[in-house]
């Protein structure tokens, strides 16, 4: 099992190596509703930690995704492009959005592990 | 405005009970939607049949021998000619021929019974207040609930026999768990349906009698924003504010013949010239080519890469399953077909005009 991580705007981010897959937790997408459309900054995109990468819309609002790192894009998941409900059904597999390069991996130490998350999402009930 | 603050209806107990996400809407605290969800919700609707809480919204009497006359100095709308039992889709126009709201009128026996929007309640009763010499009676202590959907005759007819020799835009009281409401024939999905005004006291236990037939959902706000969207419906706020006026808004039939002639109603001029010579800007339906919906504000852009036009209501219909929007366009660009551009977040969408509504209605009309 790679490393998992969690960030206070509810993505998450699996290591493996130097790489870093990007997704959305379960609060994230009971919270938006059903998903309707996603869109990923151009591949190659150079990203630093915090920035708006992505745009996933609801049928309620559109939210922006953030990266949890800073590196370069180096993959979007292009299922979500036909089903972008997969990010409802199935968010921390097969609803990945992105992955992408890990330039400062102390920037993970920054982030939560899947224990101190589950605390942060129930103080949020 | 804070959580203390916000004013709740009769049936607030249940929503929560129902999971019913609570969020802010005009000062109350309403369900956005409930364990289902948005699309679900929509998707019932237009299968089955959705309860929707519509409590926050201005009811108000309309007492006095002259009331239809006395009305029509606020709104372009034929009030006079509406037999009893009949109901009419109206706005209160400005003096530059804005709308400052819509609202129903409907002619009871010895009143009118007018619904407003819940975000302009107070401001539409002032402004009766100040312009009518009619008594104006708040009805304070009635809730509103909304059925629709293809089966809501069946479910409504089962706790109020007659309701189904009720046609579209049609009205009349009935007996409710002893005491008087009054049931319409109208809504705002595009479905068959009914509106029903009762006392807060009976209101629980009626919802509940209606919400323990299987058929029956509650159904919350967002998706009554995506059923009157794939309607056609306008929203007052966004497709309809101050800045725009009934012939703008494709609503010219709501003007009768006689309003247009003898006018008598604020803004009479402009709307009389734009009746005559055309609107520079028009409401038209808007198909996004690709699967990104295209929101409120989303600008409307020419091939030439002038701005034409502005998205007022946009988003997902489910029951197409793709972006729909309506908004304002150039008039020179708004031939059904004709290819826009859409301006989301820095590129470029293509887009077609197209009419509508989205969906066919399902009204009831008396044959």
């Amino acid at each position: 099992m790679p490393q998992i991580y969690f960030s206070k705007e509810h993505e998450w981010i699996t290591v493996d190596g130097s790489t870093g897959t990007v997704g959305i937790t379960i609060y994230a997408q009971e919270q938006l509703g059903d998903i309707v459309f996603a869109e990923v900054t151009k591949l190659d995109q150079q990203v630093a930690k915090d920035d708006d990468v992505a745009v996933v819309e609801s049928v309620k609002a559109a939210s922006d995704i953030f990266s949890p790192v800073s590196g370069r894009i180096v993959a979007v998941n292009e299922i979500l492009d036909e089903a972008p409900e997969t990010l409802n059904s199935d968010p921390i597999n097969e609803g990945w959005i992105f992955k992408i390069t890990i330039e400062n991996p102390v920037e993970l130490d920054e982030l939560m592990d899947e224990a101190s998350y589950k605390d942060y999402v129930d103080g949020l009930k | 405005m804070g959580q203390s603050e916000l004013k709740s209806t009769p049936l607030d107990r249940q929503h929560r009970d129902s999971g019913g996400k609570m969020v802010e809407f005009a000062g109350y605290s309403m369900p956005v939607h409930y364990r289902l969800g948005v699309k679900a919700e929509h998707l019932h609707t237009r299968s089955k049949v959705g309860l929707f809480d519509v409590s926050h919204m201005g009811q108000v009497r309309l007492r006095g021998d002259s009331a239809d006359e006395q009305l029509e100095k606020l709104v372009p709308g034929d009030i006079q000619s509406l037999r009893i039992g009949k109901m009419r889709y109206t706005v209160f126009t400005n003096e530059k021929g804005g709308v400052l709201d819509d609202l129903i009128v409907t002619k009871a026996d010895d009143h009118l019974y007018v619904v407003v929007n819940a975000a302009t309640k107070i401001d539409d009763i002032c402004l009766m207040e100040e312009a009518l010499d009619c008594e104006i009676e708040i009805l304070e202590d009635f809730a509103l609930l909304a059925l629709q959907g293809p089966h809501s005759e069946i479910a409504l007819e089962k706790l109020v026999p007659g309701v189904k020799n009720l046609g579209f835009m049609e009205a009349a009281q009935f007996s409710l768990f002893g005491t008087v409401g009054m049931i319409s024939r109208s809504g705002y999905t595009g479905e068959d349906g009914f509106e029903i005004s009762i006392t807060v006291n009976k209101v629980n236990e009626f919802a509940e009698k209606l919400l323990s037939q299987a058929e029956v959902e509650f159904i919350g706000l967002g998706a009554r924003d995506s059923l009157r969207l794939e309607a056609g419906l306008c929203l007052y706020g966004q497709d309809l504010t101050t800045k725009i006026t009934p012939v703008e808004a494709g609503l010219e039939w709501i003007i009768n013949k006689r309003r247009r002639k003898d006018g008598g109603f604020p803004g009479y001029d402009i709307i009389s010239r734009q009746l005559e010579t055309g609107v520079k800007y028009r409401r038209v339906g808007i198909l996004p080519e690709g699967r990104a919906p295209a929101r409120g504000g989303t600008k409307l852009i020419s091939h030439d890469g002038d701005k034409i036009g502005e998205i007022t209501s946009g988003g997902f219909g489910p029951t197409l399953g793709r972006p729909i929007a309506m908004g304002f366009i150039d008039r020179r660009f708004s031939d059904i077909g004709s290819s826009v551009l859409l301006l989301i977040r820095g590129n470029l969408h293509p887009a077609q005009i197209t009419k509508l509504p989205f969906v066919h209605p399902n009204y009831k009309r008396q044959k």
